[in-house]
């Protein structure tokens, strides 16, 4: 399958999802450039991680302007899969293709950790790889993570199924303890209503060799290359 | 032979005054006159100033540092380029270098741990290499002192701040406190990144007419006097009114800067490259041309400005960050600029190489600076003062009334932040980021895999200065031989080093007596180990109203791994697996962190290290984990073994005990269990290996006995002297920073 990695100004983590999709999973993924408006054919589209135009203003609120997102905004209208991870994520709300926001972390801090994620919605084109309730490790890096939308937008998409992951402790519990930014219900990745498009803070990217500490990145790449066939 | 150069209009007049003032001497003022047959322009007058300057010129330590042996067959750049560089295998060059960032970063902790961290990173891919990793050894005050948490919040949020968004991962590093920082925090900041053999970039000017092209930020009036005034001179009451002088950290346009000059590297146009780092667009043109026996001339009316109306002073002293300084093949400075247009920055043509070894600034028109290079780069000042053992002593700490129990101190060690985890600290630096970092910060040394390569690379920084208070030279060896000692408990064989030389007030003769001896160290442990220096930097002047630091050379080793797959950490796998002690002599007190928690057991001194003997035991650990004998393995430093066999039990993955019952009168006493080295190493290792594991030590003649067995029961029991529960041994472990920090 054809995947495309955008660059923005600052994009860190873009490199390591192109080892990961090409030298990895033996994908066909090309580097997209954010000056550039076509994708190219790609039938997925990435959004990396990384300090997109340093985040200076605000975490992917410079980013969202970069002409390719307007092509990333119709490809997702269409249909296309889409998934951001980390500054991806917080690109995709600031352009509105995903729900709620990310807001600085509750301890103020940066944090680069391992979590441990519950799958909460295996039957989407990101989770169909994983079973209902799985955990999977996955290591985060942010300093604005804390997930944030309008309690009643919550319920709705808790009902709908957009809660994707969520941070949990080792039994598989949500708690304060296990929660390491403050997102409001855990959430740790979503998806919209259509679930053609999903962000999520935690870097699966990293996680794709069981020498770098866990190979759990594959689950959810795995999901989209079934997807797609 | 005599040049003209003009004042600009408003300049103050030049005298010996405002040379003293500029941190010149009355000699080295005279010098200038002489050099130039002339009284200088203020405008020369600072270039000097910041040429001469102890941070830039190197004049009382350059003699010194010649002794440090900085080549064997690997070494591929020695000391001279903007960092050295040696060869690891399979086509390709590990090039690194550590740099001090102290009194910035004392005066605005934020920014200037940010811009050391931004600063080396720059001196890494200037040589044509990719940053692939960070380390930071930090000394702060004692956590009594009321600046501290001040200073390690902002310290530790600047290299976070910087070293994540610029996408190099920070693997390690060191943190200590202790009230002879209190005044005078440290901030050492390691890069190092890797090139292609074959593929590295020089700073040595070439070419008489190629153009010079300014890269990157616009110059701002931020960091003037950065390298004179505040780096070269000690801390009093007014250090605080200094702020100015600490640069402003950009990540995001240094991101750039590496994408944009590691691409520009590809099109062949360039001819030498430099970062603008201390003393700005003075010293990178310089220098360049000094290298290249060439000259220079510069016109500021093209030098990008932040804002209006910056003087040539200004321009020229500026520290402004995230500037590189190239000198192009004439005629090819388009395909660099498009380059550079690519990624949004700044490529503009200042200047060109001369034949008449001159540097020469010119401004509307005229000449503001005209000097031979020479005059700025070899034959700055060199001073070779007087060094002599201080009259008195240091007094030895005193012995408390009474040492606690066995149980009880390793309590107390374990909660001391000296001792205890730095996970606080860690947890905020991507060390993830670039895919390669196979053993994250918490072990003794960061493993990082090489792509495409079965290689990988073991890093660590390490410092003594307590054992370099009591003796700077057994210290100084004692700080060597533990960073080795690390990469070799990660299974790499040590392959070179840089180091960072923190000392006081060289005008002073029992500091610079620390120095010499301290280099005298460095230098017979290098050769002993064949660990050349490449590279590295030295921090004068790191007093406050005559209280100088202790002696603190820092040394960051890099090891070779054959195969990476065969990498080991210091913490306990099975149970089951026999613990075994390998060492070269006994252990001792002296300098321990017992000893500054209790006092002194009895009058102590540092014992010297057997260097053929620690290379042996060096030698020894590499085969035996590269033959895969090894389960664990892990260094015994602060707070000896007691702490060692705790920390090899904090294994993330299950709860492991330990039980040592090796019948041993040595058992109980404070000197086994806590006392620091030197050079003494717990391993762990599956019962069907012990034997071709104690052959291997044997055959390096060193001594590696059976000592206990790891349990999954949860408890360290060592012999009757410690019984104590592993998981409440944890829990003091990584609360004893968070609990003096969130509360």
């Amino acid at each position: 399958m054809k995947w495309g990695v955008v660059s923005f100004p600052g994009s860190l983590d873009d490199r390591d999802a192109l080892f990961a999709l090409r030298d990895v999973l033996g994908q066909d993924a090309i580097s997209l450039w954010h000056k550039d408006e076509t994708l190219d054919g790609v039938e997925c589209v990435v959004l990396p991680g990384g300090f997109s135009y340093g985040d200076y203003l605000r975490t992917g609120a410079i980013a969202r302007f970069a002409p390719i997102m307007q092509s990333v905004a119709r490809f997702a209208a269409d249909g296309g899969l889409v998934i951001g991870i980390c500054n991806g994520f917080q690109i995709l709300c600031e352009a509105h293709l995903l729900p709620g926001a990310l807001t600085r972390n509750r301890s103020l801090s940066f944090v680069c950790d391992w979590v441990t994620l519950r799958v909460d919605n295996s039957k989407t084109a990101f989770t169909r790889a994983a079973r209902d309730g799985e955990l999977l490790r996955l290591p985060i890096k942010h300093g604005e993570g804390l997930y944030v939308a309008p309690e009643d937008d919550l319920r709705a998409m808790e009902e709908r199924g957009q809660v994707i992951l969520r941070y949990v402790d080792e039994s598989g519990r949500d708690s304060d303890e296990s929660n390491p930014n403050g997102s409001m219900h855990a959430i740790a990745g979503v998806a919209n209503e259509r679930f053609n498009v999903f962000g999520l803070m935690p870097h699966p990217e990293h996680a794709v060799e069981p020498m770098l500490g866990g190979d759990d990145g594959l689950r959810l790449f795995r999901s989209i290359i079934e997807s797609a066939s | 032979m005599s040049s003209v150069a003009v004042a600009v209009a408003g300049e103050p007049k030049v005298d010996l005054e405002q040379a003293r003032a500029h941190g010149l001497s009355a000699d080295e003022y005279r010098r200038i006159e002489q050099l130039l047959d002339r009284t200088p322009t203020f405008t020369e007058l600072g270039v000097f100033s910041v040429m001469w300057s102890e941070h830039c010129s190197y004049k009382s330590s350059r003699r010194h540092l010649k002794m440090l042996p900085s080549r064997n067959e690997l070494v591929v750049q020695g000391p001279g380029e903007n960092a050295g560089a040696i060869d690891i295998g399979d086509g390709w060059l590990a090039v690194f270098k550590i740099e001090s960032h102290n009194h910035p970063s004392f005066v605005e902790p934020y920014q200037g741990a940010a811009t050391g961290v931004g600063g080396i990173i720059r001196d890494i891919f200037t040589m044509g290499a990719r940053p692939i990793a960070n380390l930071d050894s930090l000394k702060f005050g004692s956590f009594e002192h009321p600046r501290t948490r001040y200073l390690l919040g902002g310290v530790v949020g600047g290299i976070g701040g910087y070293g994540n968004c610029v996408g190099v991962p920070t693997v390690g590093g060191e943190v200590m406190f202790d009230p002879a920082y209190n005044e005078n925090i440290l901030v050492n900041a390691f890069c190092l990144g890797l090139a292609r053999k074959g593929e590295l970039f020089s700073a040595k000017a070439q070419g008489v007419g190629n153009p010079v092209l300014y890269v990157g930020s616009a110059t701002g009036r931020d960091g003037i006097h950065g390298a004179s005034l505040l780096a070269s001179a000690e801390f009093d009451a007014t250090s605080e009114s200094k702020r100015p002088t600490v640069q402003v950290g950009d990540p995001f346009t240094e991101k750039l800067l590496i994408e944009a000059c590691l691409e520009a590297m590809k099109t062949g146009a360039i001819v030498a490259i430099q970062d603008m780092g201390a003393a700005g667009l003075t010293s990178s043109s310089s220098e360049m041309a000094g290298r290249g026996g060439l000259g220079i001339e510069l016109d500021l009316d093209r030098v990008p400005l932040r804002e209006a109306g910056l003087t040539p002073y200004e321009m020229l002293l500026s520290e402004s960050q995230e500037r590189m300084l190239l000198v192009a093949e004439r005629g090819r400075e388009h395909e660099l600029q498009h380059v550079f247009e690519k990624w949004d920055l700044h490529a503009v043509v200042i200047g060109h190489i001369t034949g008449d070894a001159r540097w020469r600034a010119l401004f509307r028109g005229q000449t503001v600076a005209d000097i031979p290079v020479a005059a700025l780069t070899d034959e700055a000042p060199i001073y070779d003062r007087p060094a002599a053992p201080p009259a008195t002593p240091k007094p030895r700490i005193t012995a408390s009334q009474s040492h606690p129990a066995p149980g009880e101190a390793l309590r107390r060690l374990l909660d001391s932040p000296n001792v205890a985890s730095k996970r606080w600290v860690y947890r905020q630096y991507d060390c993830l980021v670039q895919g390669n970092t196979v053993v994250e910060p918490g072990s003794d040394a960061a493993v990082l895999r090489i792509k495409g390569s079965r290689r990988g690379l073991a890093l660590k920084v390490d410092s003594n200065p307590r054992a370099c208070a009591l003796d700077p030279y057994l210290g100084a060896i004692a700080t060597v031989c533990e960073a080795a000692r690390n990469v070799a408990c990660a299974g790499a064989r040590p392959i070179g080093m840089t180091d960072c030389l923190n000392y006081g007030n060289p005008e002073r003769p029992e500091i610079m007596w620390q120095f010499v001896r301290g280099v005298e160290g460095i230098r017979d442990a290098a050769l002993a180990l064949d660990t050349p220096v490449i590279s590295g930097n030295v921090s004068f002047y790191n007093e406050t109203e005559g209280h100088a630091i202790p002696p603190t050379p820092t040394i960051a080793i890099v090891g070779v791994l054959d195969d990476v797959t065969r990498r080991v950490t210091q913490f306990f796998k099975r149970p089951g697996d026999k613990i075994l002690l390998a060492r070269t002599s006994r252990p001792s007190l002296a300098a321990s962190e017992y000893e500054e928690l209790f006092g002194a057991t009895s009058e102590t001194r540092l014992e010297p290290i057997d260097l053929a003997r620690e290379k042996a035991l060096l030698g020894a650990l590499v085969a035996a984990a590269g033959q895969g004998l090894i389960s664990s393995a892990h260094d015994v430093s602060e707070g000896g073994l007691a702490v060692t066999l705790a920390e090899a039990c904090f294994n993330s993955k299950s709860v492991l005990g330990a039980e040592v019952d090796q019948d041993s009168g040595e058992l109980g006493s404070a000197d086994f269990l806590f006392g620091e080295g030197p050079s003494s190493v717990v391993l762990s290792a599956a019962v069907e290996n012990i034997d071709r594991l104690r052959d291997i030590f044997a055959g390096h003649e060193i001594e590696c006995v059976t000592i206990g067995t790891v349990t999954e029961r949860g408890k360290l029991k060592i012999g009757s002297a410690i019984n104590e529960d592993v998981s409440e041994l944890w829990q003091i472990y990584e609360q004893a920073l968070p609990k003096r920090l969130e509360r």
